[in-house]
This record gives structure tokens, sequence and C-alpha cells, in this order.
């Protein structure tokens, strides 16, 4: 193939004076992973919240849940940025939403794109939660309810603990989905990694060096995030009890 | 709410569909059908018993499922003429159009994931089918063919049919390479006409209506493969 590398490009500096091109990229990881975090810490809290919910006897909030899940996850991410983003706002009261909309620049879009993001996996970790807590013998929460604790109690001290050590690894997944996926972002204008490789090009014609830079610095984030998890697993680990062994899921 | 136009869908309607639609769902076709047959090759390359063979397709498959789809995107868009023009033997990169490079990346991209489904597939079935094919005189190939692959393409249906869901909505990412797919169509009459909610709306509800009802018959499917095993 006909393609002169020329790597030192990464060392020149990027046209908005901020620095090389190589310190633009990393600002964009910066972006990737704030994304990623604040949204993380969303939809930790709506799933586990909605999950729980959901392995409930009350029928109502089951349903509710069930819809919450089907209209979340039946939309494509990007559709449900666009949502967020020009949608949303409008359906606002006016002062509110034109506030929104005049926040200054990467807020702009930030504040969407964590938004969707949060709610998009928020009905992927209500899943596993759910799984989770339904691959618990029943036995379980009998006997919680038996010693006399609540149904509240049980959930909080005999099923939760252990649901949340089983589904630690599909959540793993999960959370290096949303680093994936913050990339969406891109298309509302928030210049993270993705978004930033993309401006690289477009300034340099660097393609190939761009999009390679790009690459090896999700590689390396996945293999931290991977072993810093790992690192959590064996510390949360109660001997004697054995995650289940995850089936084949559909993903992206 | 008075300033809302829903007019607009009903003027871009056979755009919409006959443009947007059919290229969303003839991507969705090719790809699926591609990344079946490319993941299931890269499933039995991960299982095979050649170290180099399974080191290859297990790098293949971890890098693609460690990068994002729009980089991926991105990657083949750029790649692909550049591929072509070696393939050919053409000096300059030859020109690739968005839906073929579309066509190319999924088909790619799907196949690592795919391949994990299969590869799940394929180890879900006893060793002992395989040791039967080989005793009654069966190559490697046959034994796949005839007796391991069917059951594994059998037990995984419902994962690989919400795969294929997913990539039908997966797909509108096409959108950064400025394709005309469903959403490409619908953010273009939306920015011609400046009616943003009226199309996202629709295109929403759209996307919603389709991949709902199609999750709702695997569910079906799932619960009557369920009884007759």
């Amino acid at each position: 193939m006909n393609y002169n590398w020329h790597w030192t490009v990464l060392l020149e500096a990027e046209p908005g004076g901020t620095g090389s091109y190589l310190h633009y990229l990393v600002v964009g990881l910066g972006w990737t992973l704030a994304t990623a975090l604040a949204a993380w810490m969303i939809a930790l809290v709506i799933g586990s919240l909605v999950g729980t919910l959901r392995t409930t006897p009350m029928k109502w909030v089951v349903r509710a849940g069930n819809l919450y899940v089907e209209v979340f996850r039946n939309v494509p991410l990007i559709v449900q940025m666009f949502l967020w983003f020009f949608v949303f706002p409008e359906f606002l009261p006016t002062a509110l939403g034109d506030w929104i909309k005049q926040m200054p620049p990467p807020w702009s879009s930030y504040v969407p794109a964590v938004l969707c993001l949060g709610i998009f996996t928020s009905v992927r970790v209500a899943e596993q939660v759910r799984a989770g807590i339904n691959s618990l013998p029943r036995g379980q929460r009998m006997a919680g309810i038996a010693m006399g604790l609540t149904e509240t109690q049980t959930y909080r001290q005999v099923v939760l603990p252990q649901a949340f050590r089983i589904i630690l690894p599909p959540l793993t997944s999960e959370f290096m989905n949303v680093i994936k996926n913050s990339s969406v972002a891109l298309t509302i204008g928030l210049l993270e990694l993705t978004g930033r490789a993309r401006a690289m090009q477009e300034f340099s014609f660097r393609v190939f060096e761009a999009f390679t830079a790009a690459t090896v610095i999700y590689l390396l984030t996945n293999l931290i995030v991977v072993v810093l998890m790992r690192a959590l697993e064996k510390k949360v680990r109660v001997p004697g009890l054995i995650a289940a062994a995850g089936a084949p899921q559909a993903g992206h | 709410m008075s300033g809302f136009d829903f007019d607009v869908i009903q003027r871009s309607w056979g755009y919409l569909f006959r443009e947007g639609m059919s290229f969303t769902l003839t991507l969705t076709a090719l790809a699926m059908a591609g990344g079946i047959v490319f993941g299931t090759l890269l499933a039995m390359m991960r299982l095979s018993s050649m170290r180099p063979v399974s080191l290859l397709a297990g790098a293949y498959v971890n890098l693609m499922r460690s990068i994002p789809l729009v980089l991926v995107i991105f990657w083949f868009f750029f790649l692909v003429p550049y591929i072509g023009a070696w393939v050919i033997g053409a000096k300059d990169p030859i020109k690739v159009g968005a839906f073929w490079s579309a066509a190319i990346t999924f088909t790619m991209f799907e196949a690592a994931y795919y391949c994990e489904i299969m590869r799940a597939g394929i180890q879900s079935i006893p060793r002992g089918q395989v040791w039967s094919g080989y005793a009654l005189g069966l190559d490697y190939w046959q034994t796949m063919a005839r007796i391991v692959l069917p059951q594994a393409f059998r037990n995984m249906l419902p994962v690989l049919l919400t795969q294929t869901i997913i990539l039908f909505q997966d797909t509108s990412l096409v959108y950064v390479i400025s394709a005309t797919d469903f959403l490409g169509a619908a953010a273009k009459v939306a920015n011609r006409d400046y009616r943003l909610v009226e199309m996202y709306s629709f295109v929403a509800v759209v996307y919603f209506v389709v991949s709902y009802g199609l999750s709702t018959l695997v569910r079906r499917l799932q619960e009557r493969i369920a009884i007759i095993k």
C-alpha cells in the first residue's frame, strides 16, 4: 500500500494553538473520560434502582420499569443524542430551554451527552442488576424474611450485596461500553478523543497517524480499566461465593 | 407545541423510506449475512488448535471490541480506498461510495461480535458430537458443517437475532460519513426545512417501533426454542 507514514506530525502544533497534536488528543481522552464517568454515575444510580424495582412484586412498578427499559433500549444511541441535544430543550419552559442552548461551547454538548449516555447505559445496568438478583437462589430471600428482616432489609443486607458481586464482570464491560459510546457525542459537537482524531485528520491530512494514535489510546485505556476492575473484583470477593459465568450476550 | 409542523413528515415520507430506510435495511442485511459468515470463520479460527491461527483471530476480535464503532467507521472510510487500490493493483486510492464503505465496515465490525456468539455456540456442543463425527470418517470441515454448526446456530439463534437488531440500530452511525440512511435522510430534511424537533422525534418513533417489534418476535422464538429443548 502506498502510504507515507509521517509520525512526527503528532509533535507538530495543532492550529488551535493549545500545543502539539498529541496533547490535543490526550485532552480529548480527558473529555472522553469526563463524559463516561459522569454518565456512569447516573447509569449506576438509575440502573440499580430500576433493576431492583423490577424484581419486586409490585406490579405497576415492574411495568413502569419495563417501559423505561424498552424505550431507551430500542432507539439508536445517536438518535437519543439528537433528542437530548435538539429536541429536549424545546419541551422545557422557554427560559430553561434557552439557558441550556446558550451554555458556553463544551458544556452545551457535554451536558446533553452525559444525560443521554447516562440514561442509555442505565437501561443496560438495570438489565444486569435484575439478572443478578434473579440468579440468586430464592431461598436467600426467604431466609432473610424468615429471620425477621423486612423486605427492604433483605434487599440491602442479603440480596443486593450478593447480586452486585455476581454482576461485577458484566458491569466492567458496560463501563468500557460507556467509554466507547461517548464517541457518539462527537455528532453533537463534543470534541472527545474520536472527535479530535477526526479534527486532527482534517487539519493535518495525516489520516492514519491520527486514527492509529486514537486507537492506541483507546486500547491503553481499556487495559487500565480491566486491570483496575480485576483488582476491585479481587478486593470484594467473598470466599465460597462463586460468580456465575456470563451467558453470551449481544452487544456493541 | 403550537410552533410545530408535523406535515413535514408527510411531505418527505417517500424520500425517507425509499431512499433512507432502504439504505438502512440493505446495509443491515448485507452486514448481517457477511458478519455471520465471517464471524463463524473467526470463531472456528479462535477455537483452532493451531496457536498462531487462534491468536490472530483473538487479536482481531479484541481489537474490534475495544475501539468505538464511530472510530472504526472512520478507519474503514479512509482505509478501504487504499485496500481497494492494493487489491486491484492501482497506484492511487480508488473511489468507494459511502454505501460500500459502510457495508465493509459493518461486516468487519459485526463479525467480531458474531464471532463471540458463535464461539459460545460451538463450545456449547458436547465434545462427543465432534468425536462421533470423526469416528464416522468425516473430516474437520464436514464435522463442522454437518454436525457442529447446525446445532450451534440453532442454540444461538435468539442471540444472533438480538445482535442483528443492535446492528440495525447501529447502522444509524453512518451519519458521521454523511451517508443517506434513514437518519441521514431525516437529518437532511430536518436541516433543509429547519424542522429538527419533528424529524428527530419521528425517527426515534420509527426506530422504536421496528426494534421493539423485532425484539418481541425474538422473545417469542426464544420461548419456543426453550420448550423444544
